[in-house]
């Protein structure tokens, strides 16, 4: 009779080939990568920009959720690095990036900007998505009066003197799309967003601005994320809005999916129920699915259709490095500037130790980017053109609306009642991140 | 009124019927075995990826055939993840029975390893996993054949594990160095699949009332259906089928019905495969309605045990009552039903205003429940009997 594998010998077998497993992995560990390598051998030059290279960090979230998102910005960043290396580097210097894994855990973003900040000694940072990372590293920054640059549009009412913000406030975003949908789509408004705090807080923006401007707001829900049964909001929103009307989505991840698909079920299509989100660019268009999302609106400051030559070279750049099926979308380009205006300012300060100069530096900064012409405003944040797109067949967006000049970034929301009548202004010693404009 | 009645209904059958869906392996696995299977939702999400994967198969046959890859996929997906349940029966969870704690914690990592393996699977992976089985395994049968295999196997058993994890691991550094991402790229990725339903199944059917109309989907119209078909299939199977029969008997009384000569150990293993199963038609279900990502189960995981749970442990039945009751409550307050039904009693109007959003919709559900369980811990229909302990 064969003896059966009892419990103790299970667990002996079991951990002893966890145990070589293990073993195996930490020995066969492939060579690391260059940049390691690199940096293990300049360590000894000198920190910062003494030696052959510049130094700088990025942080973001290679593992966990945020992981899908945040890596392709990775990718735009590392372009636009090496894009500038091989055009002879800054100041005579190659850029050597420097990049952790912030684990979309936001305390471990704090503690890898410590170490990218102390041990490693970079001259600046780009990174972080998540407000909710945004304001863990915002601290360490501060405290440490160094320069993070940010590159993804957020619900705005912060001004940090040592961050850089290169995605959209709201009224790059948000506002100018509530405009064009008054204009022409309809008065009546449904919102429904995740629950947390952008959704919530883009919402009571909305909700300010079509009360001023006539528009009417028939309901609003909120599903928790992740949440994929959306059959009583399709309810409500079919019995306040009967006759159609335009439905203003800030659904983040998984939650999107579900209301697409279901939306179509039901019924509500483009023609009598237009949707805009401002939480859907291209890559999200491919996971959800183009017949779902045919024909609803997108805005954002950039879409990979934008039609000038800096763009079309970004695009076949991209696709060149990382593979004809990927897309660029918005976050990816507003990291790709924040790189090429770090880059500029540290070329007219002429110095990348002395921070407080190439901050000074960056104010006034122009760059050609693929959305067009962008700069960078004493308030930390970019002018920037506004678009409206429709998703089309191939899953790209056809722009349908753009805003004719760059428009300037207010931080400090105006609809809101707490922040009415503040300004931002770092240019002036005297003015700083909160100050009362004069005339309110 | 009549189509406001008929539209609360439907809508509260169809969230039902998702809940209820999901939760029949679970009924099953949980409610007549007794095993706390958090793995429950990743056998869910295993489903929902292998309809992706026969999408992607009949979307290369061409058109006609696609629009009938939804019929193929429900069978595939049972089978695949009733596979991978009876896997975790054998493997795992047979070593456990009897001891709950330790089965939550060991279900628990398996979910996670399902999670992680779906992220990064790929060629050289599957390959690895294939040969070791094959190495590991057949070196042992070759080895048991062997007179003194009794005497040899405390160090064989180790040296063989040893030898083919070696032999997996150079073949497979071989293998991603001469093939690279060809090999290397992970089957599906972190970021979540695109699940589309054929074209018959997009839009719905427009109901027209004198009062309004409004659109019934035919993907819940689809899942309703799927709903009834498998509640009549395990009903069937429970109480006209031998096997069934056996189910049964070792459920009410595993030690006597060993001792009249039920293969106990064949029969867990087939129940646990069958609830599997059933979540694996679940997960295909719920990928018309939503995403299809690693973290698709997780979603899932609670709301069916609340389904078992409050319709009472070890009742069929009961998981069908509480899983339509569950939906419908959840609808009539998110979508704030409730709110206007109670309109001229102001107090109480403001009161349902206030719950109904989705996500205060769910907090008012759990707290009905908790309540419910105060006054009925044995949930709808509690088991009856002595013999039954909980």
């Amino acid at each position: 009779m064969v003896r059966r594998l009892g419990r103790r010998k299970f667990l002996i077998y079991g951990s002893a080939t966890l145990g070589t497993t293990l073993l195996l992995k930490a020995c066969s560990e492939p060579p690391a990568p260059d940049t390691t390598g690199e940096a293990t051998t300049s360590d000894s030059a000198a920190a910062g920009g003494n030696g052959d290279t510049i130094k700088v960090g990025i942080l973001h979230s290679l593992s966990g959720t945020m992981a899908i998102s945040e890596k392709s910005v990775v990718d735009a960043e590392q372009l636009a690095i090496e894009e500038i290396n091989a055009a002879g580097g800054v100041l005579g210097k190659q850029i050597e990036p420097i990049v952790e894994d912030g684990a979309s855990d936001w305390p471990t973003f704090a503690e890898k900007a410590r170490k990218l900040i102390d041990q490693d000694q970079v001259v600046s940072v780009f990174g972080c998505w998540t407000s909710a990372s945004r304001k863990a590293v915002l601290p360490v920054f501060e405290e440490k009066k160094h320069m993070l640059w940010y590159p993804v549009q957020y619900e705005g009412q912060e001004c940090s003197n040592n961050i850089f913000y290169t995605g959209a406030a709201p009224n790059q975003q948000i506002e100018p799309a509530v405009d064009w949908l008054l204009e022409n789509k309809g008065k009546q408004f449904f919102l429904i967003g995740s629950d947390y705090v952008f959704p919530r807080t883009a919402n009571t923006i909305i909700k300010a601005q079509l009360a001023e401007l006539g528009g009417e707001t028939v309901g609003e829900d909120y599903l928790p994320l992740g949440n994929t049964e959306v059959t009583p909001i399709i309810t409500k929103i079919r019995a306040a809005l009967p006759e159609g009307g335009v439905i203003f989505n800030t659904l983040n991840g998984d939650s999107n999916v579900a209301f697409f698909k279901q939306l179509q079920g039901a019924g509500l299509t483009p023609d009598k129920y237009p949707v805009m989100s401002v939480s859907i660019a291209e890559e999200e268009v491919k996971a959800i699915g183009t017949e779902y999302l045919k024909d609803q609106y997108a805005a954002w400051n950039y879409f990979q259709t934008v039609d000038t030559p800096e763009n079309q070279d970004f695009v076949k750049a991209f696709k060149a490095k990382y593979g004809e099926d990927r897309v660029t979308n918005d976050p990816m380009e507003a990291a790709y500037i924040g790189v090429y205006l770090w880059k500029q300012a540290v070329e007219q300060a002429g110095t990348a130790d002395d921070l407080e100069a190439v901050r000074k530096a960056a104010y006034g900064q122009k760059f050609e980017a693929p959305e067009g012409m962008v700069t960078m405003n004493p308030n930390h944040h970019l002018s920037k053109v506004v678009r409206i797109g429709k998703v089309g067949e191939d899953g790209l967006f056809e722009i349908v609306n753009e805003t004719e000049a760059a428009i300037e970034p207010v931080p400090w929301n105006q609809f809101v009642a707490d922040t009415k009548g503040l300004g931002c202004d770092w240019s002036d010693p005297s003015k700083g991140g909160k100050y009362k404009l004069k005339d309110v | 009124m009549l189509a406001g009645l008929l539209d609360s209904l439907y809508g509260g059958i169809s969230i039902g019927a998702v809940l209820l869906i999901a939760a029949l392996g679970l009924a099953i696995v949980f409610g007549l075995m007794g095993v706390i299977n958090l793995a429950h939702g990743e056998l869910m999400m295993l489903g929902a990826y292998t309809t992706f994967v026969v999408q992607n198969g009949f979307k290369s046959l061409g058109e006609p055939w696609f629009e009938t890859y939804i019929l193929f996929a429900i069978p595939i997906a049972f089978l695949v993840t009733a596979l991978v349940g009876l896997v975790l029966e054998r493997g795992v969870i047979r070593f456990l029975y009897g001891r709950p704690l330790e089965t939550l914690l060991a279900t628990w990592g398996v979910s996670l390893i399902l999670q992680q393996f779906v992220r990064s699977v790929n060629w050289v992976m599957v390959i690895g996993i294939a040969l070791f089985c094959l190495l590991f395994f057949g070196a042992l049968w070759v080895l048991s054949r062997r007179a003194d295999f009794p005497r040899i196997r405390s160090w064989a058993i180790p040296t063989m594990v040893v030898l083919s994890l070696g032999i997996v691991f150079t073949i497979g550094k071989v293998l991603s160095e001469t093939f690279e991402l060809g090999l290397t790229k992970p089957w599906f990725g972190t970021q979540g699949v695109d699940v589309t339903a054929p074209s018959w199944m997009r839009g719905g059917w427009m109901v027209e009332l004198s009062e309004g109309s409004f659109q019934l989907s035919y993907v819940r119209l689809f899942i309703i259906g799927l709903t009834i078909l498998c509640i009549t299939g395990i009903y069937l199977f429970l109480q006209r089928s031998a096997w069934g029969l056996r189910i049964r008997a070792v459920t009410q009384n595993r030690s006597m019905s060993a001792c009249l000569g039920i293969p106990t150990g064949k029969v867990d293993a087939l129940t646990f495969a069958i609830g599997s199963g059933l979540a694996g038609v679940a997960g295909c279900a719920i990928s018309l309605l939503g995403s299809v990502s690693p973290n698709t189960g997780q979603n899932y995981v609670v709301d069916t045990f609340m389904v078992v749970v409050v319709g009472g442990v070890g009742k069929l039945v009961g998981s069908i009552v509480a899983a339509l009751a569950i939906g419908t409550i959840n609808y009539l307050i998110g979508s704030g039903i409730l709110a206007l039904l109670f309109q001229p009693i102001e107090p109480l109007f403001d009161f349902f205003t206030f719950f109904a959003t989705t996500s205060m919709a769910k907090v008012m559900v759990f707290a009905l429940i908790i309540i419910f369980l105060q006054i009925r811990p044995g949930g709808i229909f509690p088991q009856k009997g002595r013999s039954y302990e909980l």
